[in-house]
């Protein structure tokens, strides 16, 4: 259950940061983006997947979350 | 002589093929010829791990970091370094980081406190000893805005619980101290040591003044993070900012103060020039405060543009006409510059391996006077590095993380560049072997280099080394050969 913090890159991607290895990444794919749920799965550039607890708004980023790996 | 890719490549496995089998191959994963189109690094080098047991790697320790880079250049604390006393005698004032004030009355970056542990405090503990000797300095030093413990190894091994004492101290001498548990064995580089400090910033420092509202910010109110201003760098961008009409109200950390610190919150920038050691303050002040960060580059002209434009685009028109202006206005001098050194200094060959930012960011500078960068690599850098050091260097140069010294010397060997750029427990090995050097942690006693005004000295600087006579003369005159040689030595 790694903490990362989410954020909008320059170019406007959503990247996942993960705080204890100095590791970021860019989310290419996220299940829930829409009103109403944001979260749940996520699938990074690099193949790796995490899970975000949906949240019920679309988050101000940047956002530390606890996500767990998949 | 530049190399393609896989004369590189053919080149690191031809230095490799030295170490017993293992050895080679960790080795192999930290070396590579570079290609400008990849995006990501992580593929295809490794970094920031331990180095090898029986190489000799340049790397520093998490204390380095955390005293050394990050803390040591605010003037305005005490940074005690708790254990014994060499760590902190030799980190004293190595860098450079230059500071305005009273040594001893109001700044102390240039002085050596320690708490001097002995066996007894090992055996027994050293938090006693901490609380009196912050209690001392608060009486002979009235006018430091705070203490830092910057512990050394022994304090993680023996367990004192420097966070209580630090608690305790701040409330009875109602300034910040600040516990930061930077032991040299954590960690495998200094790297850890940057962000065990900014970790302490973040949790002992930065919301302090939260309930204080009488800082009067404008709209054009920036913070610096990550100059140390080394030689007077910070001095030298801070002066840029200023004149396309920004204010700078924080410096992290170099010549900056815990105030500044603490009143960083009201930036409506963050301009970071060393990513590698203050990202994650930057990262932080960005979700806590929402001040949006920004890297940019202050070596070499091309890249000061490019930056300025890129400062400027966050903020009105009239900053970004200032911004031209400024570039304008510079622009004749820089060329000047250029014209005079760029004859003497076109083609020539350079080879990095510095930390933090340096290998990618003077590779502009360099640019700007004609000189080629052949090869380029970092004594602690993480993947993020790499991954906006390929864009920066020509393809099929070679890119070594956590270079060896065999390895560092075998690759000058067989490459012969006309310059290296690295530190000082390299410098005279190099010098040695007859190739012009800069120490390129401290700017060898020169500097600024950052900004136009630190372009001037930096194109000197360069000019100075590489076209220095003694470089001839290292060889013995009998060793050199033909006649006039010999009838010299006879003579």
């Amino acid at each position: 259950m790694p903490n990362v913090m989410l954020r909008n890159n320059a170019a406007g991607q959503l990247v996942l940061y993960i705080t204890k290895k100095d590791h970021e990444e860019t989310v290419v794919a996220l299940e829930h983006s829409g009103p109403g749920a944001w979260g749940g799965e996520m699938q990074l550039s690099d193949g790796s997947r995490f899970y975000l607890e949906p949240l019920e708004q679309t988050p101000k980023l940047p956002l530390t979350v606890r996500v767990k790996r998949l | 002589m530049t190399m393609n890719r896989q004369e590189t490549e053919q080149l690191i496995q031809e230095v490799l093929e030295v170490y017993p089998e293992a050895t080679g191959k960790q080795r192999a994963k930290h070396l590579m010829a570079n290609d400008p189109t990849l995006e990501k690094s992580n593929k295809c080098i490794v970094a920031n791990k331990k180095a090898l047991p029986g190489v000799m790697t340049a790397r520093g320790c998490a204390y380095a970091g955390a005293k050394g880079v990050v803390w040591g250049p605010v003037k305005d604390v005490v940074n005690i370094s708790h254990g014994p006393v060499g760590c902190g005698q030799f980190s004293r004032a190595g860098r450079r980081n230059y500071i305005t004030g009273h040594s001893g009355v109001n700044v102390f970056g240039d002085m050596n406190f320690t708490s001097d542990f002995q066996e007894k405090d090992v055996v027994f503990g050293g938090d006693k000893k901490l609380a009196k000797l912050i209690s001392e300095i608060d009486t002979l030093f009235p006018l430091a805005k705070g203490v830092t413990v910057q512990s050394e190894c022994p304090i993680g091994l023996i367990g004192d619980d420097i966070e209580a004492v630090a608690k305790k101290s701040a409330r009875e001498i109602g300034k910040a101290v600040v516990p930061v548990r930077c032991e040299g064995f954590r960690g495998v580089s200094q790297s850890l040591g940057h962000h065990v400090a900014n970790d302490s910033l973040r949790d002992w420092v930065l919301h302090n003044r939260d309930e204080d509202n009488s800082f009067e910010s404008t709209p054009y109110d920036v913070a610096i993070t990550g100059d140390y201003n080394i030689g007077g760098d910070a001095w030298s961008s801070r002066v840029l900012m200023e004149e396309i009409g920004l204010r700078v109200i924080a410096q992290w950390s170099g010549d900056g103060s815990i105030p500044e610190m603490e009143s960083t919150r009201h930036a409506k920038l963050n301009l970071l020039h060393c990513y590698r050691s203050m990202n994650y303050i930057s990262r932080h002040l960005e979700e806590k405060y929402g001040i949006p960060y920004m890297e940019y580059n202050f070596f070499g002209p091309t890249k000061i543009a490019e930056s300025l434009r890129k400062i400027a685009s966050f903020f009105d028109d009239t900053i970004k006409e200032n911004a031209e202006r400024v570039i304008a206005r510079h622009q004749p001098v820089m060329d000047a510059i250029i014209a005079k050194y760029r004859p003497r200094l076109e083609g020539k060959r350079v080879m990095l391996f510095v930390g933090g930012l340096r290998p990618r960011h003077v590779i502009g500078a360099y640019e700007d006077l004609g000189m080629e960068i052949i090869g380029a690599g970092y004594e602690f850098a993480h993947n993020d590095d790499y991954d906006r050091t390929f864009k920066e260097v020509q393809d099929g140069a070679l890119i070594y993380d956590d270079a060896t010294s065999f390895e560092l010397e075998s690759f000058v060997e067989r490459l012969k560049p006309d310059l290296i750029g690295s530190g000082i427990k390299e410098k005279y090995v190099f010098h040695k072997m007859g190739i012009p050097f800069r120490q390129m942690h401290s700017w060898d006693y020169s500097g600024p280099y950052h900004g136009y005004d630190g372009f001037a000295i930096f194109a000197r600087d360069m000019d100075m080394t590489i076209n220095n006579p003694c470089w001839k003369n290292l060889q013995a005159p009998w060793k050199r050969g033909g006649t006039e040689a010999l009838e010299s030595a006879a003579a």
